[in-house]
């Protein structure tokens, strides 16, 4: 390259990496470095930019891992007009440090309290909506139908048929649960449906923003139960060295036969060579029966950030995401669920069981990791992993935690 | 005319002495500034708030140490950083055994040798791959050796006994390279009058080595002990790579720890992470003004 045009090259890349925005121009910041997610996403620019002539979109795609720690930078240093991220209290320090733009207008004049429903309440913070959400996925136990028909189980609706199932399995020689803890977040999923079913919706929220000490007996409470599947040894052993994925050729080669997972992991057990008539899924089975069920359905957002320079058309961009129509389309291309309920409902058996279990549900939780504070789930999962692995421990563990919940929610 | 030149000149001069090292010696006392010593007391300052790196730093005092001495953590990461300190020292005997063994003239030397070395060329996050894929449970080679041996099944990595040795030996793979290139160095350097007249006294085997070659590859033992000790508080690749301070905790190390507290996902405590920094400083500070005095006296005395 001569150095003219090494100079243009530069100069390029650097129009490419600046945010600042054109008028009719909107940046947009987020993570769909993964290759579905990146399509849905190219997809909506450009049926946005149709639907919206005199806009066009600047979108700078990040690594998903990365973009955990630019966001922090680039909402400071150089805010986009729209930018990617969670919802629940995963956006409450963005929020709370004055960096996310309060957009309940979009929300009010597009008919969206309605239309999003279900997600209303991750969403606001102080009685303010502060984005839109646009996807989100059910978790839930996905499992082998061939090895529980040849075992002779039915699918467990309660506590009690879970454990009888679960012993079945440990009897013909299949681990009942497969799980991968070294990433933590897998151990999450489990207490809080054990924490869900056991105490409820309205608890797992307290809990997770700090209001009960992790000492409460009711805490206690959600572990004598996992401690039920523990102790007997129905999870498989060595947990803590594997991730997600690495925990799924257990099921593939049936040395496992129940997993509890969100509703991605159906994908890969495809990949590793199970068909889809083997997969079941089935709801989290009841445990109190006077408890309302309710379910993990972690959300994915868009987020007009405070100082965002195009922010009239960014709020149409937000519109436009809310809509049936993107969010049918998007979905469609990721896999997962449409928040909108005037959007389509997927064809897929594990989305369209999903939907129909989310539509019933009671309330709708984040996940720990992003309902409690960025600091508490991390030391909380870390609890979680400990218990799997040394269940007798719980006390200590339970103080450990309430020590660091008395600091982080001073 | 000529004699007013002359003496401008001579009355210049000194100026011009004191002046031009420190012309020279500026662009790196900048850099040393703005990238070693700034963000030093930076840290320091740091470490005595509250901060999260986006709102407003408050002052909390000594609070971030206070914490640290109640945090369980702390205790487990220093204990870690004791055994990497002390176990990594084992790659300088490691590395002076290959390199004896390497000294040698035999056809396709050169090869074996960089063999030797390449654990050092290739980057630490390799190394933690292939180790973590040497002891996982199922198909690893180790943890089916181990299975066959014992019958039971070994999760290195998983098990909080264990998984600290596994992540330092897979660290002294890469060091005990590089402390086998140092001795290399050094033994080409070995005076050989001096190890034929010990020959002549009768010297060999393992007094020869001891009282003849090791004194002469003092200074190659010397640079091998820095960077091991050094390389030994820094331990940071291997266990982000590997376990990521897991199984719950039991693996940390004072870097590890600072980064997650301070940069992680889960973090963003930056006074937090600070009061860390400043203490591995400290900690790492004993050993650099050991090393550094040792130094220097050394220079004194040639």
């Amino acid at each position: 390259m001569t150095p003219i045009r090494k100079l243009g090259g530069l100069a390029l890349s650097l129009a490419l990496l600046s945010t600042s925005a054109l008028a009719g121009e909107i940046v947009l910041n987020s993570d769909q470095s993964d290759p579905a997610p990146k399509k849905a996403m190219e997809e909506l620019i450009a049926d946005f930019q149709e639907a919206h002539p005199d806009i066009t979109v600047k979108w700078n795609n990040f690594d998903h891992e990365g973009y955990k720690s630019a966001i922090r930078n680039f909402l400071t240093a150089n805010p986009p007009d729209v930018a990617a991220w969670y919802a629940g209290n995963r956006m409450k320090p963005f929020v709370d440090a004055g960096l996310f733009e309060d957009v309940s207008d979009v929300w009010e004049e597009n008919g969206l309290n309605e239309e999003l429903k279900s997600a209303a309440a991750s969403m606001t913070i102080d009685g303010k909506k502060w984005g839109v959400p646009y996807t989100y996925y059910q978790w839930g136990i996905y499992y082998r139908k061939d090895i529980f028909e040849e075992q002779g189980i039915e699918p467990p609706k309660t506590w009690d048929e879970l454990l009888a199932a679960s012993a079945k399995l440990k009897e013909a020689g299949i681990t009942p649960f497969t799980i991968g803890t070294k990433a933590l977040w897998p151990t999450g999923g489990w207490f809080d449906y054990l924490n869900l079913r056991v105490n409820g919706y309205e608890f797992h929220m307290d809990l997770t923003s700090g209001k009960v000490p992790y000492t409460d007996p009711r805490v206690k409470a959600v572990f004598e139960k996992w401690a039920e599947l523990v102790e007997p040894g129905y999870f498989i052993e060595n947990h803590a060295a594997i991730d997600w994925q690495d925990a799924i050729p257990h099921l593939v080669q049936g040395k496992a036969a129940m997993y509890l997972m969100g509703n991605f992991a159906v994908a890969t057990m495809k990949d590793g060579g199970l068909e889809e008539d083997q997969i079941g899924f089935l709801q989290f089975p009841q445990i109190n029966p006077d408890i309302p069920m309710s379910e993990e359905a972690p959300t994915d957002t868009f987020h007009i950030p405070a100082g965002a320079k195009n922010k009239e058309d960014a709020k149409k961009f937000l519109a436009y995401l809310a809509s049936p129509e993107a969010q049918t389309k998007m979905n469609k291309t990721l896999g997962q669920l449409p928040v909108n309920n005037k959007a389509e409902k997927p064809e897929d058996p594990f989305l369209e069981a999903g939907f129909e279990m989310l539509s019933e549900a009671h309330a709708l939780a984040q996940f720990y990791d992003r309902d409690a504070a960025a600091e508490m789930a991390k030391a909380g999962m870390e609890g979680f992993q400990e218990f799997m692995v040394k269940p007798d421990k719980v006390d200590d563990i339970l103080e450990r935690l309430e020590k660091i919940r008395a600091r982080v929610y001073k | 005319m000529t004699e007013a030149v002359y003496q401008k000149r001579v009355s210049r001069r000194p100026n011009r002495l004191k002046l031009a090292p420190w012309l020279f010696l500026a662009p790196g006392l900048l850099m040393f500034l703005i990238y070693v010593l700034v963000p030093i007391v930076e840290s320091f300052w740091i470490s005595f708030h509250d901060w999260d790196g986006l709102g407003a730093m408050s002052w909390i005092g000594m609070g971030n140490y206070i914490e640290l001495l109640d945090d369980d953590t702390f205790y487990v990461s220093l204990w870690n950083n004791l055994l990497w300190l002390v176990l990594y020292l084992l790659s300088i005997p490691a590395g002076l055994a290959v390199a004896l063994f390497l000294n040698q003239n035999v056809a396709g030397i050169r090869i074996y040798k960089s063999m030797f070395f390449f654990p050092f060329v290739i980057s630490q996050v390799v190394v933690g791959l292939i180790f973590t894929w040497f002891y996982a449970p199922g198909f690893g080679p180790l943890s089916v050796f181990l299975e066959w041996l014992t019958g039971d099944e070994i999760a290195i990595l998983a098990d909080e006994r264990y998984v600290t040795y596994g992540i330092i030996l897979a660290g002294l793979w890469p060091q005990t390279a590089y402390c086998m290139i140092l001795y290399l160095a050094g033994l080409n350097n070995i005076n050989s009058e001096q190890v034929e007249a010990a020959r002549m006294d009768g010297a060999k085997g393992f007094s020869m080595l001891w009282h003849v070659i090791l004194p002469q590859l003092r200074p190659a033992t010397f640079i091998a002990l820095v960077v091991t000790v050094i390389g030994s508080l820094r331990s940071f690749d291997l266990v982000s790579i590997m376990t990521a301070g897991g199984p719950y905790g039991s693996s940390q190390v004072l870097s590890y720890f600072m980064y997650e507290q301070a940069l992680s996902e889960y973090g963003y405590r930056m006074g937090y992470g600070a009061a860390i920094a400043v203490v591995l400083f400290l900690i790492m500070m004993v050993f650099i003004t050991f090393f550094i005095t040792r130094m220097l006296n050394q220079e004194r005395n040639t």
